[in-house]
């Protein structure tokens, strides 16, 4: 449980206690220094059906590649493809490429903007307003989720626990991971026991 | 030889109970719990020392009053000593603590590493938390780590204790023993997602979840009521959280900067206007403790009494929620007892026996 002190907080006391100089950063913590606007990133959120329906057309055609990505190499691909991943899910969604994306089960709030990396859903310090306990500004990622999966036809996926993140799965490209693991998934099926 | 307290091994108070049917720790709080009695648990203020007279002092006034004690893990991420280190000394003295580990400051190989030792020494209860974010605490300038969160937290903690397993498959030789928990807090937005989401957590292994500070209790009325509706209560022990504010001006400044602790406005005018604020503060407590005993589906309470610790068990006398039981209390064995009477003098008497009068006295 949060601690609670009568007075003034440890942390007010180290800051009165650093050395002062004329520079003072604009924002309150790294995180909301590199991300200064919500708009797109709230936009997202606010049409995930659409997104969800957009999505699942654009996973069905990536999977229709497959041979083609297969031709070519998987590896040799995956430059192009993470290149325009980070971009487009970027600009998107603040996207911060874990390589294995779920905003599919999050309401297309992509849960590591979450400052605590929460993966699972939020935690108890969400403001009254709804907005973070870290970043005072930046309404909740989680708040947001909910929200966002109320909109989605498979909204209720937010519901399943995740596992922890695979931090050596970081900046890979989670479009061409799912992709390769269906293919998979769709052979196995097909021909039991073929591949094992 | 005198009557054996409850929930007490006889060969020694810091050994583990013996294993139960249906239980998966072999601690005091799981029991009680099962047994379907009030149980109360309270929080123990880290101290900034090195010093374990300094644990054992502040854990001796909740001798008797109290199942379970929180040892807190660095919470509001301020320094203090850690929560391995006040369990280690709890347990040697028979007490039941339980350790709360946060995901803020240890990644899952040292987590893991933590549960069992925790495990081996006796602890028999874990509470899995997120933890507060490090700009809140004394050392703003620390990396915050939170590589797992509160529920993969809990669910590695399931893994290990059932599938006998680490997180990477790797066999465990002996599973820890333990008994889970989760903090829940009914009091923050999304309001609506908050009782699916202690589903979530159940799912994920939680067996007893202690609450955020409870001061309006119509709101948690309510989330208890959809909790009821979802089955939550009969999956879990939901631990009420509630503690004495010290005055009205506290009151204002928690509200203001501690996020997630919800007051609302007739709390701090009821302590605006009382004459002596630090009682009224209590006796607020007392009848909330009232309130939320009634409430289908509240096993029990957690009392947090930062820095009022001493009142802690004038707040559980008052409030009647132990009905007469008595929770387990250290006691001095008889054999202990009896030494202590024979041979306390010669801690006090300031005879300074030669060998030579030794030698005449025992002709």
């Amino acid at each position: 449980m949060s601690d609670k002190q009568p007075t003034v907080t440890q942390a007010t006391l180290v800051k009165k206690a650093a050395p002062k100089s004329d520079y003072k950063p604009a924002d309150v913590s790294p995180q909301r220094r590199v991300q200064r606007t919500f708009a797109v990133r709230l936009w997202s959120i606010r049409h995930s059906r659409l997104l969800e329906w957009f999505y699942s057309r654009f996973a069905d055609v990536f999977l229709l590649l497959h041979p083609l990505w297969k031709g070519i190499g998987y590896g040799r691909v995956e430059a192009p493809v993470k290149f325009v991943e980070k971009r487009v899910k970027g600009f998107m969604f603040d996207c911060r490429m874990c390589g294995q994306c779920v905003l599919s089960s999050t309401g297309m709030s992509c849960p590591m903007n979450c400052p605590k990396q929460l993966r699972n859903g939020p935690c108890g310090g969400v403001r009254a307003n709804g907005n973070c306990e870290v970043e005072p500004d930046m309404p909740c990622v989680w708040v947001k989720a909910w929200e966002g999966s109320r909109n989605m036809v498979h909204g209720d996926k937010i519901l399943t626990v995740q596992k922890p993140v695979d931090q050596s799965l970081r900046e890979t490209s989670a479009w061409l991971r799912v992709t390769a693991q269906s293919a998979a998934a769709r052979e196995t099926t097909q021909n039991p026991g073929a591949s094992s | 030889m005198t009557a054996r307290q409850l929930d007490e091994n006889p060969a020694g108070i810091h050994l583990p109970l013996d294993p139960l049917p249906g239980h998966t720790s072999r601690g005091r709080l799981e029991r009680v719990l099962r047994r379907g009695e009030f149980a109360v648990t309270t929080e123990l203020n880290p101290p900034d020392s090195a010093d374990p007279e300094d644990v054992y002092n502040r854990a001796k006034i909740f001798d008797g009053w109290v199942d379970a004690i929180n040892a807190v893990d660095a919470s509001g991420a301020n320094c203090h000593m850690s929560s391995v280190g006040i369990c280690a000394l709890l347990t040697r003295m028979g007490y039941a603590p339980i350790m709360q580990i946060a995901c803020r400051d240890k990644n899952r190989i040292a987590i893991q590493g933590d549960v069992l030792g925790g495990a081996a020494m006796g602890v028999a209860n874990m509470l899995c938390l997120t933890g507060d974010g490090v700009q809140a605490g004394d050392q703003p300038g620390a990396k915050p780590v939170f590589d797992l969160d509160s529920m993969s937290l809990l669910e590695t903690c399931r893994i290990m204790r059932d599938n006998g397993k680490f997180l990477s498959g790797r066999k465990l030789t002996t599973p820890p023993q333990i008994f889970l928990g989760c903090a829940v807090n009914p009091f923050a937005p999304p309001y609506d997602f908050r009782p699916i989401h202690l589903g979530k957590k159940i799912a994920a292994g939680a067996q007893f979840a202690q609450t955020q500070y409870c001061f309006d209790v119509p709101m948690f009325k309510t989330f208890m009521q959809k909790a009821r509706d979802l089955g939550h209560t009969e999956k879990l022990f939901l631990l009420c959280g509630v503690g004495p504010l010290a005055s009205a001006k506290t009151a204002k400044w928690i509200r203001s900067n501690v996020p997630g602790i919800h007051i609302p406005d007739a709390v701090i005018k009821r302590l605006e206007g009382a004459q002596d604020q630090k009682k009224e503060g209590k006796q607020l407590c007392i009848d909330i403790i009232n309130e939320v005993k009634e409430i289908p589906g509240v096993a029990g309470v957690h009392v947090m009494a930062y820095r009022q610790e001493e009142y802690v068990a004038e707040i559980v006398d008052e409030s009647g929620v132990l009905k007469g039981r008595q929770p387990w209390k250290r006691e001095i064995r008889r054999d202990d007892q009896m030494v202590a009477d024979r041979l306390d003098h010669i801690l006090h008497d300031e005879i300074t026996e030669t060998q030579v009068d030794m030698v005449k006295t025992a002709h």
